[in-house]
């Protein structure tokens, strides 16, 4: 029951999403992933050069290619064929081209667990409390006065 | 044979420079050899050499200035017969832009570089006597650094080459896209900002070199580093408004390689920042904050490089050019000192303290760290994959807006999450109980935005193709709605007790919690500057454009807005030709303004015509009407016109005034002092005592 349940709330989101989507808005995406061929650096439907020899005939072919029912693999496999890989404003072409996505997400992992260990580890060699701060010695030892800047210092932000 | 006195004058000022500030190293550096481990007064001789490199530092400033004038004086007095001066000015150049041809070239921003280490180094230099031994080996550390420059100037890029043959009538000019009133400020502010970096960079590694004991080299240093981080966030953000309002995409941030390369500097420099504070209060992640200092400066050098390099294609670099391989052996040597002296005295780094629990401000400073420090590697690692997919794969790619935006927006809303709950989390520990008290009212405040905004259509699963964009706003929203609500409650519970000590009304409370705690609270109205400018980034996902031809009385309409041409023209001046279109703007049967997008061509009978675009532009709070002349039909001869609707554009630059306003508040000393770590020695009997050990 539970599972006939979920597959209905797919079925229903993934319509939900299906019917939104729109040609223009599917041009507009598209076309933001794409690189002016003119050299100018821009993406495709931001450039804005006068007389820009690229430009409207790259807008006129995704147009083409849109309304060729085409996907969007398709399409911009289709570009990058044309005008080179240069032509993509993403390395989207899978093999080497992962590499530019997964190292972001891998630093990032490894660093949230090396943090998480780093944590672990502190927590495992004592903890730190007062008693075992190297710097400040221990509470029984402070006077008055230093105990009260060391507690400003550490609780003041 | 031609006399070239100001040209001459400004080459042989840079030859003296480089020889005082070697000077300036090589003494400064044989003096604090020689007075290691001795008290100060003792080797009476070895002081007086310090004393002739600090004052040798301080004459380079002054000769460096010499030459910055010399060239200034070339550029107003038109004096073509200097190379940079003929191809970066002309006659009719206004005095504003005339200034600004110092810094709008490779010769002249390197001089600029130069100029403003040797400014930053005289400040240094005179203030000696806050710490006179530390102060020694930051300034012979920044002389090392100012030799680099000088030498680039004397050898690789001299600004005051002259042009072979005889004295041109008139210059080549300066870059149309560059006469813009922000483009006289945003360099000289991007490059206070990246030779601020110095700075901090010169007092870390002295303070490692000498085994500083204490936390006082932070507190001596905080101000500059706020400083610097102030002018680079500054110069980022005149540069962003710069290339929003004047190149006419309708965007503001392109993740252009050089726009990279000031962004790197300045997310490492935040989470100093950040970080530095845990050293400060409880002496923890030492080795972690040199790494930090050191990473930011050669980041800044870095950024230099890859602006003058060619190593990556970027529409902002300067020509290619030799001068990268300088670049690639500095940095080498900076690294190699770097890490040399780091191991040498990494026994000097060890934390004083642990870390106690997960929940604390602690370890919401190391995912802070954590977070920032990913952002920089996405985007350095963006910045140059393109270098290396050509080394592996023998193609170059891309990598552009939709790589970086993908990436760095998970980065982003998760940094958003640590602005609004690091400050609530105590030192040390927090407890349940208070985690409670903290994150009610943020909690309820998140629930309710987000019930708001799904009211008023900000529905992800409705919005089609757009759906990512739409829930990265959605998230957006409601986190900044958590984040301003634990802010504010964080103003309203200290103003609270304030006022029961004091009897004082609520809002003179406030004032006075302010005013005994700036560098907390001036911290608060940072992080709620950068939340407003995480609203304004996120109205992006709603941005709409149209492009049509418009005739005498065509309409466009978008969203709220409709645009009536009324006239269309084209038109001769002694610099540029125009075409420009007058367009009516409606709200409903309002009529709100009247727009004039514009094209002009510069120099349009010589083989530099350039075109340039002038962005007519109504901004409201609620959103920008974003207008550009993108150039006639050639069948219809009808102006093409491009409408953005940007919405909360000015969200963004409100933001940063908000957290130029809370950095400068930081800066004002408190009525009451917080302590600082201070060891019980003297630093120079301190280390004394070290070295008689």
């Amino acid at each position: 029951m539970l599972r006939r349940w979920l597959s209905a709330v797919v079925v229903c989101l993934l319509a939900v999403v299906m019917l939104g989507a729109d040609p223009s808005s599917r041009f507009n995406r598209i076309g933001h992933q794409m690189m002016c061929a003119c050299g100018c650096g821009q993406i495709l439907l931001e450039c804005n050069h006068v007389g820009c020899p690229d430009s409207d005939r790259m807008i006129g072919e995704l147009r083409g290619q849109i309304a060729g029912g085409g996907s969007d693999t398709a399409i911009m496999n289709w570009f990058a064929a044309k005008y080179g890989a240069t032509i993509l404003a993403a390395p989207i072409r899978g093999g080497f081209d992962n590499v530019a996505w997964i190292a972001p997400m891998a630093v990032f992992l490894l660093a949230t667990v090396g943090v998480g260990f780093l944590i672990w580890a502190w927590k495992q060699r004592g903890g730190g409390g007062p008693g075992s701060s190297s710097g400040g010695g221990g509470l029984g030892v402070m006077e008055d006065s230093e105990l009260r800047d060391r507690i400003r210092r550490e609780t003041v932000y | 044979m031609q006399l070239h006195p100001m040209p001459e004058f400004g080459s042989f000022t840079l030859l003296l420079a480089l020889a005082l500030s070697f000077y300036t190293l090589l003494m400064g550096g044989v003096a604090l050899w020689r007075t290691r481990g001795v008290a100060a007064g003792v080797d009476r001789q070895g002081d007086r050499l310090g004393e002739t490199a600090r004052r040798a530092g301080i004459a380079s400033f002054v000769v460096v200035s010499c030459a910055a004038f010399a060239l200034v004086w070339a550029s107003f007095t038109n004096d073509f017969s200097v190379s940079y001066i003929l191809h970066h000015t002309n006659r009719d150049l206004n005095t504003a832009y005339k200034f600004s041809a110092l810094w709008s070239g490779q010769e002249g921003s390197l001089l600029l570089w130069a100029w403003l280490l040797s400014a930053y180094g005289f400040v240094l230099r005179i203030r000696n006597k806050v710490d006179v031994r530390l102060t020694a080996y930051a300034s012979t550390i920044l002389a090392g650094v100012q030799v680099f420059f000088l030498m680039l100037l004397n050898f690789a890029a001299p600004p005051f080459a002259i042009e072979p043959g005889p004295r041109a009538l008139d210059g080549f000019g300066l870059n149309p896209l560059l006469q813009y009133p922000e483009m006289v400020i945003h360099p000289p502010m991007l490059y206070l900002g990246y030779v601020g970096f110095s700075v901090p960079f010169a007092f870390a590694l002295g303070a490692l070199m000498m085994r500083y004991p204490g936390e006082k080299w932070i507190h001596i240093t905080r101000r500059w580093t706020m400083v610097t981080w102030l002018f680079l966030t500054c110069g980022i953000f005149l540069g962003a408004h710069w290339a929003y309002s004047v190149l006419g995409w309708g965007g503001y941030w392109g993740w252009d390689p050089v726009e990279n390369a000031s962004l790197m500097p300045w997310l490492t420099g935040t989470a100093f920042l950040h970080s530095v504070m845990m050293q400060e209060k409880r002496g923890m992640m030492k080795s972690w904050n040199v790494w930090l200092i050191f990473s930011t400066f050669l980041l800044t050098i870095l950024g230099t490089l890859l602006t003058r390099s060619g190593l990556v294609s970027s529409v902002h670099a300067f020509a290619q050019s030799s001068i990268g391989n300088w670049f690639y052996g500095f940095i080498l040597i900076v690294f190699a000192v770097c890490l040399f002296t780091f191991f040498r005295q990494r026994d000097h780094l060890k934390s004083e303290n642990r870390l106690e629990s997960l929940v604390s401000r602690e370890s919401s400073f190391l995912f802070n760290n954590l977070i920032l420090l990913a952002a920089c590697f996405t985007v350095l690692w963006g910045t140059l994959f393109p270098v290396l997919s050509e080394y592996v794969q023998g193609t170059k790619v891309t990598m552009g807006a939709p790589f970086y935006n993908r990436v760095n927006l998970p980065i982003g809303l998760f940094l958003l999450f640590l602005t609004g709950i690091g400050p609530l989390l105590a030192w040390r520990s927090t407890s349940l109980r208070s985690i409670r008290r903290n994150f009610v009212l943020p909690g309820i405040a998140m629930a309710l935005a987000l019930v708001v905004l799904i009211a008023v259509g900000v529905r992800p699963w409705a919005a089609g193709d757009d759906w990512q964009s739409n829930l990265f706003s959605l998230v957006t929203f409601t986190l900044a709605a958590g984040v301003i609500t634990a802010i504010a409650s964080e103003f309203l519970r200290g103003a609270s007790v304030v006022a029961t000590q004091t009897g004082k009304n609520l809002l003179a409370s406030t004032v006075l919690l302010v005013r005994r705690n700036t560098r907390r609270y001036g911290g608060y109205i940072v992080h709620f500057g950068i939340v407003v400018m995480f609203i304004g980034i996120a109205g992006g996902a709603f941005n709409q454009s149209h492009e049509q031809e418009m005739g005498f009385g065509d309409t466009m309409t978008l969203g709220p807005y409709r645009l009536v041409c009324q006239s269309f023209t084209q038109d001769s001046k002694p610099e540029f030709d125009t075409e420009y279109a007058l367009l009516d703007v409606y709200k409903g049967q309002k009529k709100l303004t009247q727009l004039a997008p514009e094209k002009r061509i510069y120099f349009p009978n010589t083989d530099h015509a350039q075109p340039s675009t002038m962005v007519a532009l109504r901004s409201t709070l609620a959103n920008d009407l974003y207008v550009i002349y993108e150039g006639r039909d050639v069948d219809t001869d009808k102006p093409i016109i491009k409408v953005f609707l940007n919405p909360l554009m000015n969200w963004i630059w409100i933001g940063v005034l908000i957290v130029v306003a809370g950095t400068v508040l930081a800066l004002v000393p408190s009525l009451t002092r917080a302590p600082v770590r201070i060891a019980v020695a003297e630093p120079s009997m301190a280390e004394a005592a070290i070295h008689h050990a």
